[in-house]
């Protein structure tokens, strides 16, 4: 088991930094023109994740952004993935 | 340091790479085919690739000391069109023979669609009946967690494959479980922005323990850096990881896999 103090030592200046940059990336988003977003509605859904107490927090960011489906598509539209699920009609 | 680079697509980067990666101890490198930035027109420009893949750059690997080894497939993001598709794998027979062939890969999903079902279906039946090891290709992003099931299933559902000769690489922590409580070997790769960063790999090295695992660059002509497995070998070291177990993930654990193919060479000095 790696010691508390040492993992803050290591990692604590770099968290506190990316922190702050979600926070900018809000209030940037916010100050911006434009309705709603399924990738940005997506991310709020995702910081609520943080708030669990069990030791998966990364895993179940990771779903939160996942197609919740299970069957193949009809066919590829696109080659690319942008981040969140944009749900079965946009899919 | 020494390790093995199991995952490069090194026909997208310079000679000066090359000489990096030995310099920092690179020992091999494994390079699957994958999707070149843009569609290409006709089998006739596999074909070009695959003698890219088994000839030119096996040399230009020697010249820093390399070994060099290949897979062969066409990628996912091109398995929409089954006719292009099949004339490819028509021509991969003639390829697999070649010294430095360890198998049929990267192969797998992009969008989850019922062609690139397909497709898989055809390269997994390709390798079974040639005895290959598969190298897997799992989607992007939100498409990763499905897809990774359906190429679980897929190949589960061959009763000719065996789990423990299959790689299934790009998993991340929701996906990392379903991989290797099946059986499977599990590859990491170390992106700055997409997949897994060299952090969240270490963790999952914590949780899921260090067998069967590796982590890899995928260094392509995307955003990717070449010399991200010995960066991550670093971090281990910071983190407080024992040389011996660092040396398990980043080289023994390669040579374990790619050791089951009779075309690889085990470095000297395992």
């Amino acid at each position: 088991m790696t010691d508390r103090k040492k993992i803050l030592d290591l990692y604590f200046l770099d968290a506190r930094a990316r922190l702050i940059d979600i926070a900018a990336f809000m209030d940037r988003v916010d100050r911006a023109d434009g309705g709603d977003d399924f990738r940005y509605t997506a991310f709020c859904a995702a910081l609520k994740a943080l708030e669990s107490e069990k030791q998966d927090r990364a895993r179940k960011v990771l779903l939160v952004f996942s197609d919740p489906t299970e069957e193949p598509i009809p066919a590829a539209t696109t080659k690319a993935a942008c981040g969140a699920w944009p749900g079965v009609e946009n899919a | 340091m020494r390790y093995i680079e199991p995952h490069g697509h090194m026909v997208s980067r310079t000679t000066d790479d090359y000489q990096a990666m030995a310099i920092a101890g690179c020992q091999a490198v494994s390079e699957p085919a994958f999707w070149a930035g843009f569609d290409r027109s006709s089998a006739q420009g596999f074909y070009d690739y695959f003698c890219q893949l088994t000839q030119h750059e096996p040399r230009r690997a020697a010249m820093f000391g390399l070994p060099h080894y290949t897979w062969l497939c066409i990628n996912p993001k091109e398995s929409e069109d089954i006719k292009l598709a099949e004339e490819v794998l028509s021509i991969i027979p003639e390829f697999m023979d070649c010294p430095n062939v360890l198998g049929i890969g990267e192969i797998g999903l992009n969008k989850n669609s019922r062609n690139e079902m397909l497709v898989l279906e055809k390269h997994i039946d390709l390798a079974a009946s040639n005895d290959q090891l598969i190298l897997v290709h799992t989607p992007h992003l939100e498409d990763k967690r499905k897809g990774t099931r359906l190429i679980l299933d897929v190949l589960k559902s061959d009763s000719r494959i065996s789990p423990e000769r299959c790689i299934i690489d790009h998993v991340e922590e929701h996906t990392v479980g379903m991989v290797l409580d099946e059986g499977f070997w599990a590859g990491m790769t170390l992106y700055p922005e997409t997949k897994c960063t060299s952090n969240r790999a270490i963790d999952i090295l914590e949780l899921y323990g260090n067998e069967q695992i590796w982590m890899n660059s995928a260094c392509d002509w995307g955003i990717s850096v070449p010399l991200a497995v010995p960066r991550a070998a670093q971090e281990m070291k910071r983190r407080g990881c024992g040389s011996r177990h660092i040396d398990k993930v980043i080289y023994q654990n390669p040579i374990e896999f790619m050791n089951q193919s009779p075309r690889f060479n085990t470095p000297e000095g395992l």
